[in-house]
């Protein structure tokens, strides 16, 4: 019987023959990754032997540099337990700072055919890596850090076939929120991507597809291995990997296309990412007070450099705040080379060091009530950058560049030549 | 593991934010519970009772990897019951030992104020106030067993993985 890529990657990590959905099977982990809110002390609990340091990472993200006493307290706790444990792969405040799922592509943690688990719920990033990688919960991290394998359940994968090339100024996260907008949840489900479009994809792109699955509540998102993603692997990290294609006879719950040269750039309303997406030209004039790039989805250098491109020569809009977030010390540092940075501060915009930041409302452009943000992040529930009644709108960083410009959400397209 | 008491409802597409807000994050578990649904209907975590049960909508639980079945059992919930529910949040709750089933079509079965009985091993969900019954997805018994022993950490606990709570 034939395989979808996550049933292939559960069935060699549980070691059986075939793993289908309804399944449950305990899985050997080869990476898991505790970050910041792990170590906090309504969540951390005092672990007393580890399975192998070298199969854990640290990071600190959502609360980087420490905003009050209990976040530096649990940066405190976390480089306790490393050190306790020896291990190695620990990213704290400086040089190799980021947020983990960024760490992961700049690293190479995810290598095709691996499993990797952290708790923090866009951990699916890494399944653009042909990885099975898996939000899990703090109680989850802990017992994944202790006995080295979790449990999951099995379920149904649908397939997105990719095809055709996108439109300038058209993004990765105007296709995601097509798909998201048209399908909206797949929860209990895996959702798998190929096709022809995907090799015009960067994996930039491709990852923020991965992470956005997320939001379609997906149990495992992931790509095929093409040359590009094995270059790119092989270029961050010596572990060897065999990818993982699926079976000719996979079974799928569906297979769906999408060509990617008909789409246009798409805004999701606020307080919830599925089913709510719109054109941008149907948001046309939506007065904005803040407008955000950044987070595990839209900070890598690709979004950085197209936010460059629309704001190059010209300004933020007065009365606006633009805060720019790049995800990584390693994609702040070829944003500096680039002059992508110094570009987006001549119009205005304010660069934050790396860190999940406003994304999930922790600091770094929190929002007050009533105000209204654009943001390339990952989340527009309602209260999630802040105050409840402040308003989120998602969309691409080209549209958010654009509408910081014009101070109202607006179309990429007439920014870019 | 069964329960019996009044069912308060909620709508499709609860996400985490509004269970554990990201305002609560530096509370203690205990406090955290005050927040619960602080956004779409203030005052609610003041009006539960111990034992109650909720019924939920599609996707119940969506978004982060938060504690958010922690701050619902403390609030004194039994059990939850929604059609179906995200995989992230359904973890917590096997870890903290919060009982949730799915079981599709509840949310149509249910006015808020009804009467529910729940057998949870079971998988048997009986309105006694309306006089029908549905059929849950019964918890596979890998999971099931983490219920009973009351979570991940009492399991860790008892092995010496983790020290007690001081």
């Amino acid at each position: 019987m034939g395989m979808t890529i996550a049933e292939k990657i559960l069935a060699a990590k549980s070691g059986r023959a075939i793993v289908a959905p309804g399944d449950v099977v305990t899985v050997h982990l080869d990476t898991i990754i505790l970050f910041d809110n792990n170590f906090v002390p309504s969540n951390w609990r005092d672990i007393q032997r580890v399975c192998d340091p070298e199969r854990i990472v640290v990071v600190f993200d959502h609360r980087v540099p420490a905003p009050n006493q209990i976040a530096a307290g649990a940066h405190r706790t976390g480089r306790e337990f490393a050190r306790r444990f020896g291990i190695k792969r620990v990213h704290d405040v400086g040089r190799e700072q980021g947020i983990s799922h960024q760490l992961v592509a700049d690293y190479g943690y995810a290598v095709p055919g691996s499993t990797l688990v952290c708790s923090d719920s866009h951990t699916c990033s890494g399944g653009v890596f042909n990885c099975l990688a898996r939000g899990v919960g703090g109680p989850d991290i802990i017992y994944a850090a202790v006995k080295g394998e979790t449990w999951f359940r099995c379920g149904e994968t649908v397939r997105y076939e990719l095809e055709g090339a996108l439109p300038k100024a058209v993004t990765a996260k105007d296709a995601f929120l097509q798909i998201a907008g048209v399908h909206g949840d797949h929860a209990t489900q895996n959702v798998e991507y190929g096709g022809p479009g995907v090799a015009g994809l960067s994996i930039n792109a491709r990852k923020t597809i991965t992470t956005m699955s997320a939001e379609l509540s997906a149990e495992f998102a992931t790509f095929e291995c093409d040359d590009t993603l094995a270059q790119w692997v092989r270029a961050r990290t010596p572990l060897r990997f065999e990818p993982v294609a699926a079976d000719a006879d996979a079974k799928y719950k569906a297979v769906r296309r999408v060509n990617l040269s008909a789409l246009e750039p798409l805004v999701a309303l606020p307080d919830s990412v599925v089913n709510n997406s719109q054109p941008v030209g149907a948001l046309k004039g939506t007065r904005i007070d803040q407008a955000y790039i950044g987070s595990c989805a839209n900070g890598t250098q690709d979004d950085l450099e197209l936010a460059a491109a629309i704001l190059r020569g010209r300004r933020v809009a007065p009365g606006v705040r633009l805060i720019v977030v790049p995800a990584s010390m390693t994609v702040y540092r070829d944003a500096m080379q680039s002059g992508a940075i110094a570009t987006l501060m001549d119009a205005g915009a304010t660069i934050a060091p790396p860190t999940c930041g406003a994304c999930g409302g922790g600091h770094m452009g929190v929002l007050a009530e009533q105000e209204v943000c654009i943001t390339s992040s990952t989340r527009n529930f309602k209260g999630r950058m802040g105050e409840p009644s402040s308003r989120v709108f998602m969309a691409s960083p080209a549209t958010v560049a654009a509408s910081a410009i014009a101070g109202t959400i607006s179309d990429p397209r007439n920014f870019l030549n | 593991m069964n329960f019996k008491a009044r069912v308060w409802k909620v709508g499709d597409n609860i996400n985490t934010d509004l269970i554990l807000p990201n305002r609560a994050f530096y509370l203690t578990a205990e406090e955290q519970v005050g927040y619960v649904f602080s956004a779409n209907r203030p005052g609610w975590a003041q009006q539960v009772q111990k034992g109650d049960i909720l019924i939920g909508g599609r996707n119940f639980g969506m978004g982060s990897s938060r504690p958010a079945a922690r701050s619902l059992k403390n609030l004194g919930l039994a059990c939850l019951v929604a059609p179906y529910i995200n995989g992230l949040f359904f973890r917590n709750a096997v870890n903290f030992a919060f009982p949730a089933l799915e079981c599709p079509g509840v949310d149509e079965a249910f006015d808020e104020g009804d009467i529910a009985e729940i057998e949870f091993s079971a998988g048997r969900v009986r309105n006694l106030t309306q006089g029908t019954e549905l059929t849950a997805k019964p918890l596979p018994a890998q999971l099931l067993a983490i219920v009973n022993a009351g979570g991940i950490y009492p399991l860790l606990e008892k092995e010496g993985s983790i020290a007690p709570r001081a």
